[in-house]
């Protein structure tokens, strides 16, 4: 447990050294606030809730989460400190879930600093919290999920560059099987039992659940499996790609 | 110590380390030496524990890497080639952190820091990020991060690359300071190195592992070994004198600073023999030299007859 959180701070920490967290942080606050106030048309609703700002934090998520997975493992590669982190007295999965855990945090910061919208709400109307809250939840946990996914790539490359890359492609089709666009396709040609698997997969359709205020359990496990398995992969790319 | 028993790696048909086997115990100051791309760092990184062998086994203080991965982590001080760190934190940050990874409490942690700060001169940047350090610094950093929980496994790869004259005889001396009751292995391809600091030597060429000696057995391997060299006026006398000696094989001259070489037959001592020649025709000799034989002589010999071997 204790080099977890030691790892934990020195990630944490370097996403502070650098610029780039608060740039990170200020664009993801205007772009949600952009997006709630003008094409979620916040105002003219006239529904004392969030549902125009929750709405679009899948898409919102697909660029800035990359952007943030990126350097996780692609830069210790690069500069060859994984050598030096994983000669330390730490095993694999310490190693992964630490650093997905500073990530995450960092994230879960940004989330949190979205506040100001939640007290606006407050002011101008009288919104269920309980449905706000389990938005916040559903929120986090497909931000860890994204979050996963592009720590996965992140190690499978030296270059961030190519890592956001992948990333964005691979959340994008998580994103997307849940859309009639694909699922239209594989109906033609698949068996029904296919598609709703496919379906199945999609951050969206589990995400619209919790972020209306209904928490099933079915759409928490889906997150956290989700979560685990691409950590799981993250450690075996780790392992296969070190060398080189 | 050390154990490594058959070690090999290969990556697909290609094989970077063959059957490598070894043992370092404590007090012994092992270099080791081979060309670029010989399989020096691919075996250090087998040992840290950083890459998983293809066949056999490495073992750090009994505990072996793959099995045992933490304890023999535990036990080890390693610096990676190039000496990566965390560019963006301060010296003192960046210690902290592998203080605190590798478990120190904090009345041993605060002396440990002192002592390796003090040690490699880290006072003036400490507040520094390391990314603004020269490369000696960042070196220095790498050591000190190395021998900071004061294990008794110490694996340097390329210590002293890119220090200057100054800055290697320090690491040269701290290596020296910790020999006695440490295990060390270090990789260079600067043979003064070897004399400087290494009780023992491995040689090691195409992933094959080619001579195990003391400096001091390897320069024996030298044709120069126990051959007198000398400079004189009369060049041409000498080298008549010197050749009608029977116990000397052969003697050359060096074309560019006239440097007479005599080469003894194999087993004699020449040294007495050279000497009493040239006082009986009278040569002043200017100045006169027993070799010890010169390693990077051997270490060419070594490496490169097995590269025909393997082309062959």
């Amino acid at each position: 447990m204790k080099p977890i959180l030691t790892l934990f701070q020195r990630e944490l920490r370097s996403y502070f050294a650098t610029p780039v967290a608060y740039v990170f942080i200020v664009i993801f606050l205007l772009l949600s606030g952009a997006f709630t106030f003008y094409l979620g048309r916040f105002y003219e609703r006239g529904q004392a809730d969030l549902e125009p700002f929750f709405q679009f934090h899948p898409w919102l998520y697909l660029f800035l989460v990359p952007a943030v997975a990126m350097r996780l493992w692609a830069d210790e590669r690069k500069s060859g400190t994984i050598e030096l982190l994983l000669t330390l007295p730490v095993t694999m999965g310490q190693a992964v879930l630490a650093k997905f855990l500073a990530a995450w945090s960092f994230v879960a910061l940004a989330l949190a600093l979205t506040f100001p919208i939640w007290i606006t709400v407050n002011y101008l109307g009288d919104p269920d919290n309980g449905v706000i809250v389990t938005g916040y939840l559903g929120s986090l946990l497909m931000a860890g999920a994204y979050l996963a996914i592009g720590a996965c790539l992140s190690a499978a490359t030296r270059s961030q560059v190519v890592a956001f890359i992948l990333s964005v492609v691979v959340c994008f089709l998580f994103l997307l099987a849940g859309f009639p666009l694909v699922l239209d396709l594989f109906r033609a040609i698949a068996p029904q039992s296919l598609v709703d698997a496919i379906a199945g997969l999609s951050f969206l359709s589990h995400f619209n659940g919790i972020s209306r205020g209904v928490i099933d359990l079915r759409d928490l496990i889906y997150f956290l499996l989700t979560i685990g398995f691409w950590l799981y992969a993250n450690a075996v790319v780790i392992d296969l790609k070190k060398a080189d | 110590m050390i154990e490594a028993s058959a070690l090999t790696k290969r990556y697909g048909r290609f094989t970077a380390v063959n059957a490598v086997t070894f043992e370092v115990r404590v007090g012994q100051v092992l270099g080791f030496l081979g060309p670029n791309g010989a399989g020096k760092s691919t075996t250090m990184k087998m040992i840290a524990g950083f890459l998983s062998p293809t066949a056999g086994r490495a073992k750090v203080c009994g505990f072996d890497v793959e099995t045992h991965p933490i304890e023999a982590k535990k036990a080890l001080g390693y610096l990676p080639e190039g000496a990566p760190s965390y560019g963006e934190m301060t010296v003192r940050s960046f210690l902290e952190f592998i203080a605190g990874i590798r478990g120190l409490t904090a009345e041993s942690k605060r002396r440990r820091l002192d002592d390796v700060i003090g040690r490699l001169r880290l006072e003036g940047v400490l507040e520094q990020t390391i990314d603004t350090l020269s490369k000696g610094f960042k070196r220095r950093v790498g050591l000190a991060q190395a021998i900071l929980h004061d294990p008794p496994v110490l694996i340097l790869d390329e210590p002293t690359d890119g220090l200057d004259p100054n800055q290697k005889h320090e690491v040269r001396r701290l290596i020296n300071d910790m020999a006695e009751n440490k295990v060390i292995v270090i990789s260079t391809h600067i043979l003064e190195e070897v004399h400087a600091v290494c009780n023992r030597v491995v040689v090691i060429a195409g992933g094959t592992l080619l001579a195990d000696a003391t400096p001091g057995e390897l320069e024996a391997r030298s044709r120069y070994h126990m051959a007198v060299s000398l400079t004189t006026d009369e060049t041409a006398k000498a080298r008549e004198t010197l050749t009608a000696i029977p116990e000397v094989e052969t003697v050359e001259i060096d074309p560019q600073n006239q440097r007479i070489t005599a080469f003894p037959r194999k087993g004699q001592q020449i040294l007495m023999a050279v000497g009493d020649a040239l006082r009986a025709q009278g040569i002043a000799v200017r100045e006169l030299q027993l070799e010890t034989g010169r390693l990077d002589e051997v270490f060419r010999n070594i490496t490169q007859s097995h590269l025909r071997e393997a082309h062959a």
